[in-house]
């Protein structure tokens, strides 16, 4: 069992690399249901989330045990401008762009722990988990 | 992929056949934006039962093809969003307001024509579109097959809020 | 969740097969003397064996399994046991344990029996060591100290066995249970109903919109009648899942009609805010089916009626 994936962002052809991989390697894990659409749905957005802000990035993902909880750990990196202000960008709705604003704040729904942090600068990382029921 | 689109008679059928990329999907807005206009068609299918994400981004697409389309004198008719796709589209907060929705091919069909036929009966197209997308959304109910729509849109003359109950794939 | 623990186990075996290993003198000693055992186990087979199962019986285990059922089962066990002593791995009799358990479990057998079985014969055998070294005391000292952690292992991995057996099927279960408390029901074409009864929480929410959706899918249905009549109390939370649910089956070109919410419940909703705009409740489940066949475009008429379509009024 291939235990962790790591997925180049560069294209967003590679979007649906990243949440195909995303989808296997969840159901490895053990996931199944609608859970495997859920956890492939919030790697696209995080994914697009590096196309639309950074340009490149990485999103890696792999077995995430915390105690006795069991899931699936997807971190999104990248080494663009950052986000000013993140609260504001985690607001849904919210969009710099001229999208619905639904991303970022939309992944946070579909997944059990989202964490972001943002340097200006010097690129955002958002780490989010999901635990088996 | 490019998206290959069907015309069969007033509508066009658009099934996609696998994963779509941002840009398939760019590229699919731009060729049923054009041949609307070239076929004049009256309503546009789009077959999305082999995807197995609807995204955001992809969602956001979806619906400015709808309203452009709608612009440009179509209806569009979404079909085929999966059990599970559907679950985790309503949980990321998406649910395609104002765009309709059937099961399958057939029943997109089916919604495009008894939506012609209704629209026959009332034969003004604007003031029908104004009713439906002033009213707020009250319920989830579904087009009607095409047999049972004639006697409820006479009884819609009756009682105008049925119109706006019944408006809800249209609406928002 | 059964490999994890399983890994465990495999774990903390093979930590005590360490714990042998320095308690004895050595690995060659140690394993003299266990082929000393395995060689005299073997030799007094049946003895031992009618033995243990006569103790079986006196202290009343696995009174739901015939005496013939008990000597067979004892057969394997004794032989299993004999072979984890000799070849020092317990895999096969982690497989036969399993086996044992999942043919056991069905007729009521308790986990106190299957462990009591297992220390009855570590304590069968134990005294049969006894007799035969009770002239030298060291030798049946360094016996023991290659017998019992091996003995200890090997019931350590039947009872762990038994209960992870009998978890599974507590999994099973409750999974069936699930199932059956909801019923994706069609009661016409195009037309489910899903009545939900007792607590909804999270997990059980998402559940019964997956199964509904596939439902929907399966059946082609175009209207659902969700009776809630059958839960007490509904938050915020259970709430939105309705609401998502409703959402979620109009992306697949279905409408949902939410019968039986009590005025309590209404109320509540109205109290702490949940957007109940997109959702169509009617009155009771009669009303929500008949709502949901006008919808589909039937049209009830009593049959002394039907003679005459001109006649209704």
């Amino acid at each position: 069992m291939a235990n962790e994936s790591r997925i180049p962002i560069r294209t967003t052809a590679d979007i649906v690399t990243a949440r195909q991989k995303g989808r296997i390697l969840a159901m490895e894990l053990g996931f199944d249901g609608s859970d495997l659409t859920v956890i492939a749905t919030a790697i696209s957005e995080v994914a697009r989330n590096i196309i639309d802000h950074a340009k490149s990035g990485e999103v890696i993902i792999t077995r995430g045990n915390q105690g006795g909880k069991r899931g699936i750990c997807v971190v999104a990196h990248d080494s663009g401008p950052g986000i000013a202000d993140v609260e504001q960008a985690m607001q849904y709705g919210y969009s710099t762009r001229n999208g619905l604003g639904i991303g970022l704040p939309g992944a946070k729904l579909l997944m059990d722990e989202f964490n972001i942090s943002s340097v200006a600068g010097q690129g955002t990382t958002i780490t989010m988990r999901k635990w088996r029921h | 992929m490019r998206v290959p689109i069907l015309k069969q008679g007033d509508y066009l059928i658009a099934s996609v056949q696998s994963v779509l990329s941002d840009d398939d999907l760019q590229l699919l807005r731009d060729d049923l934006a054009d041949r609307v206009g070239r076929f004049r068609s009256r309503g546009v299918i789009i077959d999305v039962t082999v995807l197995d994400v609807i995204d955001s981004f992809a969602t956001r697409t979806l619906r400015a093809i709808a309203h452009m389309l709608k612009l440009r004198g179509a209806h569009t008719v979404i079909v085929g969003i999966q059990p599970d796709v559907a679950f985790a589209m309503v949980q990321l907060g998406l649910t395609l307001a104002g765009v309709g929705t059937a099961l399958d091919l057939e029943e997109g069909l089916e919604y495009l024509g008894g939506r012609a036929h209704r629209l026959h009966e009332h034969r003004s197209f604007g003031s029908r579109e104004e009713d439906r997308l002033g009213h707020p959304l009250r319920t989830g109910r579904h087009s009607h097959e095409h047999h049972s729509s004639r006697p409820r849109d006479e009884d819609e003359n009756d009682h105008p809020g049925h119109a706006s109950q019944r408006s809800l794939e249209y609406g928002q | 969740m059964k490999r994890q623990s399983q890994k465990q186990t495999d774990e903390a075996t093979s930590m005590h097969h360490l714990g042998v290993r320095t308690a004895t003198t050595g690995d060659e000693a140690n394993e003299a003397l266990l082929r000393q055992l395995v060689a005299h186990l073997r030799q007094n087979r049946t003895q031992l064996r009618e033995e243990w199962a006569s103790h079986i019986t006196e202290a009343e285990l696995l009174t739901s399994m015939s005496k013939e059922e008990i000597f067979t089962e004892a057969t394997s066990v004794y032989d299993n046991y004999v072979a984890v002593l000799e070849t020092g791995s317990v895999e096969a009799l982690q497989a036969y344990a399993r086996n044992l358990s999942e043919r056991i479990i069905p007729r009521g057998v308790e986990t106190h029996e299957v462990v009591g079985i297992v220390l009855l014969l570590r304590d069968t055998l134990a005294r049969s060591l006894f007799k035969k070294y009770q002239g030298d005391f060291n030798l049946l000292n360094r016996v023991l100290d290659a017998y019992e952690p091996a003995a200890n292992r090997i019931a350590n991995t039947v009872a762990v066995s038994f209960v992870q057996e009998r978890e599974r099927i507590i999994r099973q279960q409750q999974e069936a249970i699930r199932e059956l408390s909801t019923p994706v029901l069609q009661v016409r074409e195009r037309l489910l109903i899903l009545p939900i009864i007792g607590v909804i929480d999270t997990q059980r929410a998402r559940q019964l919109t997956e199964q509904l959706l596939r439902g929907i899918r399966d059946n082609r249905a175009k209207v659902v009648v969700v009776d809630i009549t059958g839960v007490p109390t509904i938050d915020s939370k259970v709430a939105n899942h309705l609401v998502q649910t409703v959402e979620a089956s109009r992306l697949m070109g279905a409408s949902v009609i939410i019968t039986g919410l009590s005025s309590e419940i209404a109320q509540t909703l109205v109290t702490i805010g949940v957007d109940l705009s997109k959702v169509n409740a009617v009155g009771d489940l009669q009303g929500g089916i008949e709502e949901a066949e006008r919808l589909l475009g039937y049209e009830v008429i009593r049959a002394s009626q039907s003679m005459n379509p001109e006649g209704q009024a």
